[in-house]
């Protein structure tokens, strides 16, 4: 069985104790087809069991297990210890966040500007159940079941740099989540969502580095969503300027 | 207490590739900027009369003029590159129930303004 | 106002980045043929006047210079304010008003050709 020699600088962190976080390193023999999640994993199980992160699924679903690999976001369970082969390879906790602990980091911006964003089929009037389904033809399903596929992971906030400069940024997965509602056939919530994302910090601090969806392990393309979305916002701001908005 | 780990305002675009190569593309547009600026010195001379067109045509002719010149114009070309490249993220075209392949957007526009550059050169009197 | 516009900034960004993707590089390379002393043709003082006694090449010559100027002011700004130049107001103050203050002068010369 051949092996996988990995030396696995993670940086740690304990609130009570640390004034900043240091690397501590480990020396792990991995099996060759482990991801870096089963190095980490063996870290905690066998090394030092005071390790401390965030993982569940194992299969790149739950979006639980972010984290910079050799300085690059990615999912733990997505990425194969063989491309670190015989390597120094940096842990670090998503870069952007908060450190709450070791590789945990603190979510509570991201999840309080998915909530602004209003991520959800909005309708001025619903109609009566006995009315039956929304219909949708398979084309108005495919303009936006791309930007579906997130699993809220934020490796895109940790690869977009404007989100590291400015803070106050709404950011790729919530407005790439924006834009999916906007084109969604079934929604007529696009005047709502446009006074959260025409504000300066809405879309507008995007600069397109393209660097969240070179990131995202669920190919979403969040840079696309959010230019077509500053497309739809200033056709719509062009439009509430001459008095015919969508409402 | 949550750590917050510090971000160097000044020299982030170092740290990564793509981060490089997008200040990079930022900052085509201070020769766009100087190019536009030029044309607008260009359209100002012809206004004032043959002579102030002249002085313009023999300043582009000075030595540090034309260095200035091949570097804008080698900018310029990226620029273009690099815009045609990304939209059709911006502007994704969906035909039918599929979206047509990123590649053959991009690659309209290449041709299109091949084209539009050749006809320009060929009315210009160039060839 | 430089904060409430961003769509109206944004778009003349987007309309000029387009545009002088389209017609920038080969404005320069005639420009270029001329510096080098190959004056084509059109870079006659005639032809050019000619050229831009029209109102399709007012419109044009209009046009371009006018968005190019907003596109690099925008996209100056936002590199600017990566480089860590965090004095926005006075960028933006600046840049947008070279911007405005020839969009102004070349539609002032064209008029007058």
């Amino acid at each position: 069985m051949s092996e996988v020699q990995l030396e696995l600088e993670i940086l740690r962190y304990d609130p009570e104790k640390d004034q900043e976080p240091h690397f501590k390193t480990y020396q792990v023999a991995c099996r060759e087809e482990w991801m870096i999640l089963d190095a980490v994993n063996h870290v905690k199980d066998e090394v030092d069991t005071t390790l401390s992160y965030r993982w569940s699924c194992h299969m790149a679903v739950c979006g639980s297990c972010g984290m910079m690999i050799d300085g690059q976001p990615k999912l733990a369970c997505k990425a194969a210890v063989k491309d670190y082969a015989d390597k120094k390879v940096r842990i670090e906790p998503l870069a952007n966040f908060p450190i709450e602990r070791d590789l945990v980091v603190v979510q509570d911006d991201f999840m309080e500007k998915l909530k602004r964003v209003k991520p959800y089929i909005i309708r001025k009037e619903e109609k009566p159940i006995e009315e039956g389904e929304y219909k949708q033809s398979p084309a108005d399903l495919k303009r936006f079941k791309q930007f579906t596929l997130c699993i809220n992971c934020l490796c895109c906030y940790a690869a977009c740099p404007e989100y590291a400069l400015t803070p106050e940024f709404v950011g790729p997965a919530a407005l790439a989540l924006a834009h999916r509602y906007n084109a969604d056939s079934r929604d007529q919530g696009l005047a709502e969502r446009h006074k959260e994302i025409s504000k300066p910090e809405g879309v507008w601090d995007c600069s397109f580095t393209d660097t969240c969806s070179i990131a995202c392990p669920k190919h979403v393309d969040p840079a696309s969503a959010l230019q077509q979305l500053k497309i739809t916002t200033t056709v719509q701001w062009y439009k509430e300027l001459i008095g015919m908005g969508d409402k | 207490m949550a750590y917050v780990r510090p971000v160097s305002k000044t020299c982030w675009y170092l740290k990564d590739r793509n981060y490089t190569i997008h200040m990079l593309n930022e900052l085509t547009s201070v020769f766009v900027g100087l190019y536009a600026l030029l044309l607008l010195w260009g359209i100002g001379a012809v206004a004032s009369g043959p002579e102030a067109y002249q002085y313009f045509l023999k300043c582009l002719a000075s030595p540090g003029m034309l260095v200035l010149l091949w570097v804008t114009t080698i900018v310029i070309f990226y620029h273009a590159i690099a815009w045609f490249k990304v939209t059709p993220k911006a502007m994704p075209i969906q035909k039918g129930e599929e979206f047509v392949p990123g590649g053959v957007i991009a690659g309209a526009h290449y041709v299109v303004w091949i084209l539009f550059s050749l006809v320009v050169l060929f009315l210009a009197g160039v060839f | 106002m430089a904060k409430v516009n961003k769509a109206l900034f944004w778009s003349l960004f987007a309309a000029g980045g387009t545009l002088t993707a389209f017609v920038f590089p080969v404005l320069a390379l005639i420009t270029l043929f001329a510096a080098h002393g190959n004056t084509p043709e059109i870079m006659g003082f005639e032809q050019m006047q000619g050229l831009l006694a029209n109102w399709f090449g007012k419109l044009a010559a209009f046009g371009t210079v006018s968005l190019a100027l907003w596109h690099a002011a925008h996209r100056l700004r936002t590199a600017l304010y990566g480089l860590g130049l965090r004095a926005d107001g006075i960028v933006s103050v600046v840049g947008y008003g070279i911007a405005l203050v020839g969009t102004i002068l070349s539609a002032y010369y064209l008029v007058q050709i």
